[in-house]
């Protein structure tokens, strides 16, 4: 039986389940609905689940298990020589290859069920078969592999057969059992919560689940890495010039630098704007203002930043070469070309705007109206107690989302990537060309690069290194709200 | 207003310090204060009673312009602070409540330390030019309020780590540091248990050689204890000001005995 068909007896069978619990609580309490501990659907769901639960998770374990138990037993047919000859993975793909290939086959009618199960390499050219129903084999389908396929079909048919029967099993011996089991006083309600609890849970675990999983991605590449690069010249080179033909420099150091300075120039932008816009708005402007301002700066927050990007690299930079380049304005000449630290800079800071804007306002909104009027009764004016009063209470909940903002910063690629240049290097100058960590990090991987050399792996050892960075820009971020909160409480 | 008592005893009165003459206040649509006339005697508490949204706290926050800050709140009539109108376009709300402090219903130190809670004003109104009057001054506004002894050694603690009692006492110690000449204060135990209340009262008690005191309470027991002349307010009106002690023992409105009674409210 196929898998959907399979999954949608399970669902029948749970319907019926559903239907069947129900009716029985009902018939049990004599159909007087007070004398049930719960209301008649939670028997009915009790009943649906008890079907569900297991049979479903017999299915996903059964997915999980069964293609390793027959991968595993069938690659003892392949010969060490022919592991040896290419690897093990090819072979066994070549193999699946093939009978997939035979069951499509059979299922077009090219081929007998007979013919596909016992047929020889020397006796049928089966690439030449498959290939005629659209199956194309990159080489000639030799004997071990042609007897490993059919061996690894026969033992996928054989498991799929006992697979549909054990689900089937499970779920009508759920039916039996949540139905026998429904009677007025079964605690149906208690059962069906405590369900939807591990579903929460479950729910839970899998973001969590997913994040360590990442961690763990990233830690095993960037391992893969220090073997073939040593970490001293990683953490502390000077030079950044990959070269895919092998001899390459990998220091992080100007790529470290160069993002610490756009985002510091980001910040520059961000911050006060920002935080001025978020005291006016929750300070000042009349609700009318705020109400139609408070939208239109969030606004922000919602543009793309390849868009931001495009911005940086079509505006931005072009108007910072008129006004700083060889021929700008002021005659300067410090700007050679429209992308730069400053380019990147500038554009990351308005996109964070919005960011420290928003989170800022919430958090001068939480302060108390009682510190208000405690410092407007003491006959302080409404901007000393901004300053004095407000901007303090609020301190630490400005310093949360301004880290938080940093680590955006930091970890923003786009606009990087269009607004600041290819090129690695290592200059005071805020108008020259630099690139980021991030950028690098998408410039290494796109390349035709062998995914297993220093060059491409160092993508991960930069993501492990921003993401340290980030972790640590939001712990210290977490720790200073939580300290002072203590403190103000 | 038929009956109008209060403003007989009053003409008894030595010193006006407030005197109000048809105060309305709106709050929106709703008409919260009703035409009221009331003077308030210099160097003694005033207390205003009477049950939850009559219009007490709403009528103190007048005489500070506190109401100033709430954007629907508009208010008609005339308060006078020394016989000048506080409503008075050239009248700056935010010089006359360094005149006229405040205390609150809740304890609201600012999240500083006690030494900066209560130099908050003196700084604000540049009332020191060297540390050490400022100095002088919160030693000194802290003793008023009766706090010195209990903080003097953790003056640089944070104002928000003391007890209930002790922060609103830091509150009026606050407030009498801009030395006001008016002193506000709007159920201003209502958050402490009797203990705190206890040593409150005796401050306001104290406080009165000094400064003039107005005080919303919801508690009989305490506007006996601390005020000189009391005005019971109901729904929006001034129904009955007078000595304390007439008020409690010989009201004149039928509203303000079966209130003071605990028929109503």
């Amino acid at each position: 039986m196929p898998l959907s068909l399979l999954f949608a007896s399970c669902l029948l069978i749970a319907a019926l389940a559903f239907l069947l619990g129900r009716g029985k609580a009902f018939q049990s309490a004599g159909g007087d609905i007070r004398k049930l501990h719960s209301l008649p659907g939670y028997y009915g769901w009790n009943a649906a689940l008890t079907v569900l639960l297991p049979s479903l998770l017999a299915l996903l374990l059964w997915l999980a298990i069964q293609p390793a138990i027959i991968h595993s037993s069938v690659s003892h047919m392949i010969a060490p020589q022919t592991i040896e000859a290419s690897s093990l993975d090819l072979v066994m793909s070549d193999v699946r290859r093939v009978a997939e290939g035979l069951d499509k086959a059979v299922e077009a009618g090219a081929m007998t069920a007979d013919e596909a199960a016992n047929a020889t390499a020397t006796g049928m050219n089966v690439r030449e078969r498959l290939g005629s129903i659209g199956v194309a084999l990159g080489s000639d389908v030799n004997e071990e592999t042609l007897a490993a396929a059919q061996s690894y079909r026969e033992m996928s048919s054989t498991g799929n057969l006992l697979r549909t029967a054990a689900v089937l099993v499970l779920a009508l011996a759920g039916l039996a059992f949540g139905v026998t089991r429904t009677n007025k006083d079964f605690r149906a309600r208690n059962t069906v919560e405590r369900v939807i609890l591990g579903l929460l849970i479950a729910a839970a675990s899998i973001a969590i689940l997913t994040t360590v999983g990442i961690v763990f991605s990233l830690i095993f590449n960037t391992i893969e890495f220090f073997k073939l690069y040593p970490a001293a010249d990683f953490f502390f080179g000077l030079t950044w010039s990959p070269s895919f033909g092998g001899g390459s420099d990998l220091g992080i150091l100007p790529l470290i630098w160069a993002t610490l300075y756009i985002s510091l120039i980001a910040l520059a932008v961000s911050v006060p704007v920002g935080l001025f816009a978020a005291i006016y708005l929750s300070e000042y402007a009349a609700p009318l203002v705020r109400s139609v301002a408070k939208p239109l700066l969030e606004v922000l927050a919602g543009i793309p930043t390849i868009v931001y990007g495009l911005f940086a690299l079509l505006t931005v930079g072009p108007l910072l070469v008129d006004v700083f380049g060889d021929n700008g304005v002021l005659h300067l000449g410090w700007m050679q070309g429209g992308t730069a630290v400053m380019t990147a800079g500038l554009v990351m800071g308005i996109m964070l705007i919005p960011f420290v804007s928003s989170l800022s306002d919430d958090i001068i909104n939480a302060v108390p109206q009682a510190m208000r009027d405690g410092s407007l009764g003491l006959g302080a004016t409404h901007s000393e107690t901004v300053k004095q009063v407000i901007l303090p209470a609020a301190l630490p909940g400005i310093v949360g989302a301004i880290l938080l903002a940093a680590s955006r910063a930091i970890g923003e690629t786009m606009i990087v990537v269009l607004g600041a240049g290819a090129a690695a290097r290592l200059s005071l100058n805020p108008f020259d060309a630099m690139t980021t960590v991030t950028a690098k990090i998408v410039s290494q991987l796109t390349g035709d690069a062998d995914f297993a050399s220093p060059e491409a792996l160092v993508a991960f050892a930069l993501g492990m290194t921003l993401f340290v960075m980030t972790l640590g820009l939001n712990v210290i971020a977490l720790y200073i709200v939580r300290k002072y909160r203590e403190q103000y409480e | 207003m038929t009956q109008m008592p209060g403003t007989i005893k009053a003409a008894a009165m030595t010193d006006t310090k407030i005197s109000a003459r048809n105060v309305q206040v709106y709050y929106g649509d709703t008409h919260a204060i009703k035409d009221v006339n009331i003077e308030i005697g210099a160097r003694a508490v005033t207390a205003f009673i009477g049950p939850s949204g009559c219009g007490k706290s709403t009528f103190l926050r007048c005489l500070n312009r506190m109401n100033d800050t709430i954007d629907i709140c508009r208010v008609e009539g005339s308060i006078d602070l020394d016989g000048e109108d506080i409503y008075d376009s050239r009248v700056d709300p935010v010089q006359l409540r360094a005149k006229v402090g405040m205390v609150f219903q809740k304890p609201n130190p600012f999240p500083k330390s006690i030494y900066d809670n209560i130099a908050y004003g003196p700084r604000i109104h540049g009332l020191v030019r060297k540390k050490a009057d400022l100095d002088e001054i919160v030693a000194s506004s802290l003793q008023k309020a009766g706090l010195w002894n209990e903080v003097k050694d953790r003056l640089d603690g944070p104002g928000t780590g003391l007890s209930g009692g002790q922060q609103q006492r830091l509150c009026i110690a606050r407030a009498i540091a801009v030395s006001p000449e008016v002193i506000l204060m709007d159920e201003p135990c209502s958050a402490l248990d009797p203990i705190a209340t206890a040593k409150v009262e005796e401050l306001i008690d104290e406080l009165r050689e000094n400064f003039t005191i107005v005080i919303v309470t919801h508690s009989m027991q305490q506007a006996a204890r601390v005020s000189q002349r009391t005005a019971f307010f109901h729904m929006g009106n001034l129904v009955e000001i007078g000595d304390t002690q007439d008020i409690f023992t010989n009201p004149v409105d039928k509203r303000t005995q079966d209130y003071i009674t605990g028929r109503f409210g």
